[in-house]
């Protein structure tokens, strides 16, 4: 008797709440569209806006026209030498790997159609970012003698890792992203940094902020990760007095909720927040910033400058000061790389793009093993589609740039 | 004088703790607003724990993901009612919105509802039937949990394009919070009305059905004395599949609204410290204990709220988990202790 009660209670409850549901979504259909003015007028998107170098000044973007092209003089020779590509190509972090991979094989695809006699392969190793997966990986890269770059690999961490196995082995190894400023500090000889570091694009957006937006007071807030604690530091430090000690706080990977941060903030009145870390926190992190009233301007670096960024935080999203030691691609390179690959170029794609270029050229030159590449590279200076490219014998670029983003 | 407990503070912590009392003491009101919300949700899946943790003695952690795959139940119910994802809000005026909300949680409650009653199908019931041992039941619980999780994460993207996957989802928002009113200089916003006023309502409703209704004392019996609550001619069975059908809907129409408080906060590892923290609110109460997961939950929002500012945000977690060993450490039985299984005249 009561069992029978409460199946029919159940019943009636499923259909009659599929009743209202399909009604309703009829007429929602409608009310939605009505709404939807305010619901997706923002087209919101990450754009480039300037260029600036590492004192703070704003520099004319590269002219495309004198980029180094993969193309070459068409008529190079060679044989029995491939290239590597080592990062993130599956796994948590794989759109990533794949921005750079795309990058690189736009470029191989641009020489290998204009040099009929010299056709070069690109190996790909798949990391998924991982330094422990890395290191398991870095062993078939190097035993591999007809491989004489490697693009990568792409993080701090994996590179960190393996970074002593391809320097002994005499492997010049061009990383598109990896940002930790000690990698150039463990005296190796075969490591090049396509990009600027995290104190270059620390100090700069520093200045950036005091500078160019005249901000007075900056809260200065950063997460538990390395990239974010090291950023947060440099940042602080090149603020001096600008930041405000009173409402630079700490935040966790995968924290959701900022609403004691945000009080913080808010009783600060700043003029600027500094966030420290990547876009998962930074969505829900400037959300809350702008629903508890705070209108400060919210700057971040490459860890948010993702278009997932934009896709969670929406209209808050609008205004915010992105950076990156990246730089976009232009117009022209953007529709290759589209018609290539299926998908529009992201951030690091350019600098896979540009250190492939180079590493062919260096083939194209008649380079046939590690060393010729190793001296190539490390006497490079030439112009690509991004920047000027040119190593210090740490292998820092001796120009890095970087490119302020603004999401509108 | 709080100037110099705080340069003292700071030389002996090195800058990692700040003994943030000024910030406590000001904002005081308002973190226990938004402490409470939080409680409140903590207390709706903490529900879920001892329940389930009454009736088999089998601490449920997979109830996290049950959770988890309610959010995910009432961001589907939202698209199906034609609402784009766009992180912005929507503004259907207070009727409609309660309508729609009150849809979305309904299919929410239905997936939380019916994943747990699934989860108990497919793996306790099996382990029950072999007479498995206690902690065989754990840490078939524990790889449930992950299973699940790493389903919405790899598997669920490939069979429904857009849904699950590495990234949260994009919200949808239909409600911007707006403060109402403010009491002692805190802001109440309709969102944190919302969910204080919907979790004790629900609260309230199921200690009525544990407590007033035929089922209920199911549920109690079979707590108290399985075997002879079998003797008596209730079906440990059905007691046990509707128990882990409460705990489950209680856990969809928290996950609803959890989504309004957080709306980026649905992805595949969304459950997991939030299941944990309900489950410590569950203890700190008296685990088995009703009344005590909705004391435990609105405790442990409060309090944890109070120590992020006292010690910095990153020490969230820590509190919680502290203020669980301290309570436990004099009450071993939680504050309230527990009642579910006690037998009562």
């Amino acid at each position: 008797m009561h069992r029978r009660t409460a199946r029919g209670a159940l019943i009636v409850g499923v259909a009659a709440a599929l009743a209202v549901a399909g009604c309703s979504s009829k007429t929602t259909d409608g009310g939605s569209s009505e709404t939807s003015g305010t619901g997706e007028s923002s087209a919101l998107s990450i754009q480039p806006g300037v260029l600036l170098d590492s004192a703070g000044n704003e520099v004319a973007s590269a002219d495309v026209t004198d980029a180094a092209d993969p193309a070459g003089s068409g008529n190079a020779t060679c044989s029995g030498v491939s290239l590597a590509m080592a990062g993130a190509l599956t796994g948590a972090n794989a759109a990533l790997g794949q921005n750079i991979l795309y990058g690189a094989k736009l470029a191989l695809d641009k020489h290998n159609q204009a040099n009929p006699n010299c056709q070069v392969e690109m190996e790909t190793f798949d990391t998924e970012g991982d330094p422990q997966k890395a290191t398991q990986v870095a062993p078939n890269i190097v035993s591999n003698a007809s491989i004489v770059g490697l693009l990568g690999p792409a993080f701090s961490g994996e590179t960190k890792a393996t970074g002593p196995i391809f320097n002994q082995s005499g492997l010049p190894f061009l990383t598109a992203s990896a940002t930790n400023p000690t990698l150039t500090e463990n005296g190796w000889t075969t490591f090049f940094r396509g990009l600027g570091n995290d104190n270059s694009q620390g100090s700069v957006v520093a200045k950036y902020l005091t500078g160019t937006l005249d901000a007075k007071k900056v809260c200065v807030v950063q997460d538990d990760s390395d990239y974010g604690v090291g950023l947060a530091r440099v940042v602080t430090e090149t603020l001096g007095a600008a930041a405000d000690p009173a409402c630079s706080a700490s935040v966790k990977t995968g924290q959701k909720d900022f609403s004691a941060t945000v009080s913080q903030i808010k009783g600060e009145s700043p003029d600027a927040i500094w966030y420290s870390g990547y876009y998962a926190e930074a969505a829900p992190f400037v959300t809350q910033l702008r629903e508890g009233g705070v209108t400060a301007t919210f700057s971040s670096g490459d860890g948010t400058n993702d278009p997932e960024f934009v896709k969670q935080a929406g209209e808050s999203a609008n205004g915010a000061v992105l950076t990156c030691p990246c730089v976009p691609a232009p117009a022209a390179l953007a529709d290759q790389y589209e018609a290539l690959n299926g998908q529009a170029p992201g951030v690091y794609s350019v600098e896979g793009y540009d250190l492939t270029t180079i590493m062919l050229k260096a083939i194209d030159s008649g380079v046939k093993d590690r060393a010729g590449m190793l001296e190539y590279v490390k006497n490079y200076d030439g112009q690509g589609v991004g920047k000027k490219y040119q190593w210090n014998d740490k292998g820092e670029l001796s120009n890095a740039l970087i490119q302020i983003y603004k999401v509108n | 004088m709080i100037a110099t407990s705080l340069a003292a503070s700071a030389t002996l912590y090195a800058g990692n703790i700040d003994f943030n009392i000024e910030g406590l003491t000001t904002s005081f009101w308002q973190l226990t607003i938004d402490g409470l919300s939080y409680g409140a949700i903590y207390a709706l899946v903490a529900i879920g724990y001892t329940l389930v943790y009454g009736v088999l003695r089998l601490i449920n952690f997979a109830h996290s993901e049950v959770f988890m795959l309610g959010m995910f139940g009432q961001y589907v119910a939202l698209e199906l009612l034609g609402f784009t994802p766009s992180g912005n809000a929507y503004n259907e005026g207070v009727v409609m919105t309660v309508v729609f909300l009150g849809l979305a949680m309904l299919f929410g409650m239905a997936v939380s509802g019916g994943a747990a009653v699934g989860l108990e199908r497919v793996a306790y019931r099996p382990l029950r039937k072999r007479g498995a041992k206690p902690l065989t039941f754990l840490i078939t619980a524990i790889g449930m949990s992950f299973v699940l999780q790493e389903f919405v994460h790899y598997v669920l993207p490939e069979i429904w394009p857009g849904l699950g996957g590495t990234n949260a989802q994009q919200p949808i928002k239909l409600v911007q919070p707006v403060e109402v009113f403010s009491i002692f200089g805190a802001s109440v916003s309709n969102v944190t009305i919302v969910i204080i006023v919907a979790a004790l309502l629900l609260t309230l409703v199921t200690d009525m059905i544990i407590n007033r209704t035929k089922f209920g004392r199911g549920i109690r019996a079979v707590a108290q004395d399985p075997d002879t609550a079998t003797l008596m001619g209730i079906s440990r069975e059905r007691v046990i599949m509707l128990t882990f059908l409460l705990g489950g809907i209680l856990a969809g129409a928290a996950a609803l609204l959890y989504t309004l408080k957080i709306p980026s906060g649905i992805i595949f590892n969304g459950g997991f410290i939030l299941g944990i923290k309900a489950f410590s609110a569950a203890v700190l109460g008296g685990i088995g204990n009703l009344r005590g997961a909705l004391l435990g939950g609105l405790l442990l929002g409060v309090m944890e709220n109070y120590g992020q500012v006292l010690f910095g945000t990153e020490w969230r977690d820590v509190v919680a988990f502290v203020l669980l060993v301290v309570v436990l450490m004099f009450r071993p039985t939680g504050i309230l202790g527990e009642s579910l299984g006690r037998a009562r005249v």
